[in-house]
């Protein structure tokens, strides 16, 4: 991952509310934090923001309502002029583009799914999917070909001709989510897609998405304020609260080892052995003497609860995925995970 | 004034100068009045003198000279008088009723235009509305009103497209430049109260007598609705769907055209509505510049006492509205539904293919069988004598008689007179402080200091007995409104059954064209002072049931409850929970009520007034536009007057109870 160059890089990003932020951003002194910019009447949506999205990740932000996730996302695909920093896709500095260009770079790079799914009602699934292709002029019987394959692989044959009101929640999702792939994108930004759900259509949605992403592969920021959720679809996860990404890590790493308080306590309530993963857990090599039969890195500790109770050798070998051994796990710690010890 | 009689009350901090600055305004006020009582007053302070008063209408009548002739605007506006819009209403009266212009092809048979209403109204409303659509055709093709029923239409199918299409336009220009729209809010406030006879005669200078005057004075009139829906329809769009459209690569144009007014469908449809309702309610109107068509008939019936007819083209006018009003809220209301896939083309526009095929069928048959095509002379199921006759028989009953005449003379002698001439008696500073006071009092600051500088304003237009002649019309009309409207709908609001009728009749009352009112006033009274008063009075009395039920059905069930837990009775509920809830919404009815008082005072005129209406229907004869324009303004200042106090009283209150 680290060899091809990130799709999306943040760096020191600032987007703050209020009457000029502009020129309160460069008079405003270094360390001032959220409170401090609220007493002088702004409001810091997205507060010196870093970070860089991988081709091909699926980063997903969190957070409290109001921490500022929404606003980062759409820092990125610039429905939000930023106040400070730059913001580059595809190494292109976004704030650096004009009109053309940005609509250019939407209609053929990006992709978004709303909350509340953001269709336009006088029109049919059809016409609602085809819509980014119409804006870029794209010919009637192209368009609606490419609509009727989006609108069968989200699922939803058949409806092609009704109107959104005429469906379901999660119907209308479907839409919103096949609109937002019509264009075929490099980066697809998903804000709360499923928080508007119930619960049941909720975790059916989420099956749905990780089998259409396993199938495109796209870079993914996705935004929800479940920990559940950000759990079962993150490759990385970022923390945000007042603006600022407090943790930006791997689940595991969140779960092991929140970088501040704040993000303890959003683990806590979570079952870590659903979470960690051998390899997560485990430590280097190091000359210890390793004997028996690997377990599998990719499994998670409560994957691995029967051999861990069952086994009684100290260290367990942890292999990847083509079978060579990369590490070691601790058999008492990850116990202690496992029956939540610690 | 009884809906306003609670008082406000206030921020203790302010209490004591408020108090203090009515008490000083009113004490003044009443100060004045006993000096002229007794005699002492100075003739300048009763009334200001004529040399005071700045010769507005000649500064103004300078001014559009300059403007009109030096600047050549008139060519402008004659060009487009005789250009496009004489094109368009030309063409419109051919096809409708064969006026000998291109295309030569009018008039279209009426029984091919009634099966086209009847098909529209299926289409957006089912049965019952192609019921009403082809009813009201074929009434008006039956009782031989179907040439003047065009020539009002003819004027409507261009008036009404136009003022939509401009109303659009200027709407998205206010929600996209903040600035355009702070200048175009209090043009549109001073648009909405102006009477419509000073729409007329600029109409008329600026664009030649005849259609084209009237087209444009219908307009101009129409178009400030259009205009707020249009806003506020934009304005509402979701942030999410505008996104969506932002992520869809649109351009901005793309935004406007197939994300924002798509999305602001419903607002802008019901700007359509009032749109067409209002052109239909002007068109009538311009029977006063002497435009032909069903006003201009009714007027002519009415002048000359033919009840019979007037009552007919009464009954064409009312169901057009009806009709019109319905279709296009029925459209504004109807969602698209799917079809299923792969349903035949033919299928999917079944509707207008039938419609087409009626059309074009009728006009063939019409050639064969005539009476489809045009009801003669002879033809025609009029009933207008006998209509006459049994009116005025009814009327001539003796307990009718009796009733109407003790009920004018009461009126006139023991009421509307003695008001009047207590009004008039009061020296003009007296008044503008007591007008202050009402502002102040109700409205607070802001109301009270425009008060002051509108009726000020007013003082010095030189028209002020004429102006508290319209004003007393407009409060006794009020008074006697508010004392039936809001008793019948603390009635109707006890069942909800009653309720809905009353309200359906009252939004169906509504559309009526102001014109209608004058038809039973005139009936019961003849022609005098309290046949004005009547026609207001049932005008006026619409808004206040309306707003009445819909305050009090509104009060939340809990707190009724909750009264009648406590033990309260019907009438203890009734004043210390239902009233003080209910109030705010029934002072926008009471608001409503004051603003069609205003209107109708003016059109009543033709029954013979005194008032502004009266001096302003007769500069419509002549070209003194200044005069008209002083008229007509100092009847748009005082209804902004009462319209600010209200209006803000309201809102303070719904804000205080939490109602919004
Ligand atoms: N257009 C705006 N104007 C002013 N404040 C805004 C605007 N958009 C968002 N905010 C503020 O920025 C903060 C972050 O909002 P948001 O990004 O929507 O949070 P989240 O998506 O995490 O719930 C909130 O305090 C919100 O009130
Ligand atoms: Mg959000």
């Amino acid at each position: 991952m680290s060899a091809t160059p990130p799709v999306i890089s943040a760096q020191n990003v600032w987007k703050l509310f209020g009457a000029s932020p502009e020129s309160y951003l460069k008079s405003m002194p270094a360390g001032r934090s959220f409170d401090d910019i609220r007493a002088d009447g702004y409001i810091a949506g997205v507060a010196d923001v870093s970070i860089e999205v991988a081709r091909g990740e699926m980063l997903v932000i969190m957070g409290l309502s109001g921490s500022g996730k929404s606003t980062l996302v759409r820092c990125f695909s610039r429905l939000h002029d930023i106040t400070g920093g730059t913001i580059k896709v595809d190494g292109q500095d976004i704030m650096g583009l004009n009109e053309r260009e940005l609509i250019e770079l939407r209609r053929n790079k990006m992709g978004m799914v709303f909350q509340s799914f953001g269709l336009l009602p006088h029109r049919t699934v059809l016409d609602n999917v085809a819509f980014p292709l119409e804006m870029r002029g794209q010919d009637r019987h192209d368009r609606r070909e490419r609509a009727l394959e989006v609108i069968k692989l989200v699922g939803l044959e058949g409806r092609e001709e009704y109107f959104p009101r005429e469906l379901s929640g999660g119907q209308q999702q479907r839409v919103g989510i096949a609109r937002s792939l019509a264009i075929e994108p490099d980066i697809w930004f998903l804000d709360e897609p499923f928080s508007a759900l119930d619960p049941l259509i909720r975790r059916e949605m989420q099956d749905e998405f990780l089998r259409l992403q396993e199938m495109l592969g796209k870079t993914i920021v996705f935004i929800t304020h479940d920990f559940d959720e950000a759990l079962r679809l993150a490759d990385r996860i970022a923390i945000m609260r007042n603006g600022a990404v407090e943790q930006c890590d791997t689940p595991d790493k969140i779960v092991m080892n929140p970088a501040t308080e704040y993000v303890a306590k959003f683990t806590e309530e979570v079952d870590k052995a659903r979470v960690v993963h051998a390899k997560g857990l485990a430590k280097p090599v190091n000359g210890h003497a390793l004997e028996g039969a690997p377990i599998d890195g990719g499994a998670t500790i409560h994957e691995l609860a029967r051999v861990l109770v069952n086994d009684n050798r100290i260290l367990l070998p942890v292999a990847n995925d083509q079978g060579v051994v990369t590490g070691v796990l601790e058999r008492e710690a990850a116990l202690n995970i496992l029956l939540g010890a610690d | 004034m009884a809906t306003l009689s609670t008082d406000i009350p206030d921020t203790s901090s302010k209490t004591w100068s408020r108090g203090r600055i009515l008490t000083v305004l009113l004490v003044t006020a009443f100060a004045l009045i006993l000096a002229k009582a007794v005699g002492i007053l100075p003739d300048w302070l009763n009334r200001i003198p004529e040399t005071m008063i700045p010769p507005t209408a000649q500064v103004l009548d300078a001014v559009f000279s300059f403007i009109q002739n030096d600047l050549g605007l008139i060519h402008v506006t004659r060009f487009i008088a005789e250009g496009p819009l004489e094109f368009l209403l030309d063409t419109s009266a051919n096809l409708l009723e064969g006026k000998r212009r291109w295309p030569h092809l009018g008039p279209i048979p009426w029984s091919a235009i009634a099966a086209v209403a009847g098909v529209v109204g299926y289409a957006v409303g089912g049965w019952r509305l192609a019921a009403l659509g082809a009813g009201t055709f074929i009434w008006t093709a039956a009782i031989g009103q179907w040439k003047i029923a065009m020539q009002t239409m003819s004027v409507i199918v261009v008036a009404a497209p136009l003022a939509f299409l401009l109303g659009l336009v200027l709407g998205i220009a206010a929600w996209k430049h903040r600035g355009f729209e702070r200048m175009l809010k209090p043009i549109l406030s001073v648009l909405q109260t102006l009477p419509f006879f000073t729409y007329l005669l600029p109409a008329v200078i600026f664009f030649k007598v005849g259609p084209t005057a009237g087209a444009v004075a219908t307009i101009t009139f129409a178009i400030p609705p259009m205009i707020l829906m249009t806003t506020l329809g934009l304005k509402k769009v979701s942030p999410e769907v505008v996104e969506a459209g932002q992520m869809s690569g649109c351009t901005r144009w793309q935004m406007l055209r197939h994300v924002y007014v798509p999305a602001a469908r419903t607002e802008i449809l019901v700007g359509v509505n009032q749109v067409i309702m209002l052109c239909l309610a002007m068109v009538v109107l311009t029977a006063f510049i002497g435009m032909p068509g069903l006003g201009a008939k009714l007027l002519a019936m009415m002048g000359s006492f033919k009840l019979g007819r007037s009552f007919e083209i009464g009954v064409t006018i009312v169901l057009l509205a009806v009709t019109l009003d319905r279709m296009s809220k029925a459209w504004v209301v109807k969602q698209p539904v799917h079809f299923e896939r792969g349903t035949p083309w033919w299928k999917r526009h079944q509707i207008s293919l039938i419609g087409l095929g009626l059309f074009v069928g009728f006009i063939l048959i019409a050639q064969i069988f005539p009476i489809l095509a045009e009801v003669g002379r002879k033809q025609h199921l009029s009933q207008g004598k006998e209509i006459d006759v049994a009116i005025k028989s009814v009327l001539a009953i003796d307990a009718i008689k009796g009733t109407t005449e003790w009920l004018r003379w009461f009126l006139n002698v023991k009421v509307l007179i003695p008001f009047r001439n207590t009004l008039l008696a009061i020296p003009t500073p007296a008044f503008i402080l007591m007008v202050v006071a009402f502002a102040y009092w109700v409205g607070g600051r802001k109301p009270g200091i425009y008060a002051a500088i509108f009726f000020t304003i007013v003082a010095f237009s030189g028209w002020w007995d004429r102006s508290v002649i319209t004003l007393y019309t407009v409060i006794s009309a009020v008074a006697l409104a508010t004392m039936i409207g809001i008793p019948l709908g603390v009635v109707a609001a006890r069942s909800s059954r009653w309720s809905k009728n009353i309200l359906l009749a009252c939004d169906t009352a509504q559309t009526f064209p102001s014109f209608i009112y004058l038809i039973p006033a005139i009936m019961l009274f003849g022609v005098n002072d309290v046949a004005v008063v009547f026609s207001i009075l049932i005008f006026a009395a619409v808004p206040l049931i309306r707003y009445t039920i819909i305050g009090l059905s509104s009060v939340p069930p809990e707190m009724t409850e909750a009264a009648d837990m406590s033990g309260s009775t019907r009438r203890q509920k009734l004043f210390s929970v239902q009233f003080p809830l209910a109030l705010p919404t029934m002072a926008v009815g009471f608001n409503q009520a004051i603003m069609f008082a205003f209107f109708m005072v003016i059109i009543a005129a033709f029954i013979g007034t005194q008032d502004l209406g009266q001096e302003l229907q007769r500069t419509l004869a002549g070209t003194e536009l200044g005069k008209n324009f002083v008229l007509g303004l100092n009847v748009s200042l005082m209804a902004l007057t009462f319209d600010m106090a209200i209006s803000s009283w309201a809102e303070q209150r719904k804000k205080r109870l939490g109602l919004d």
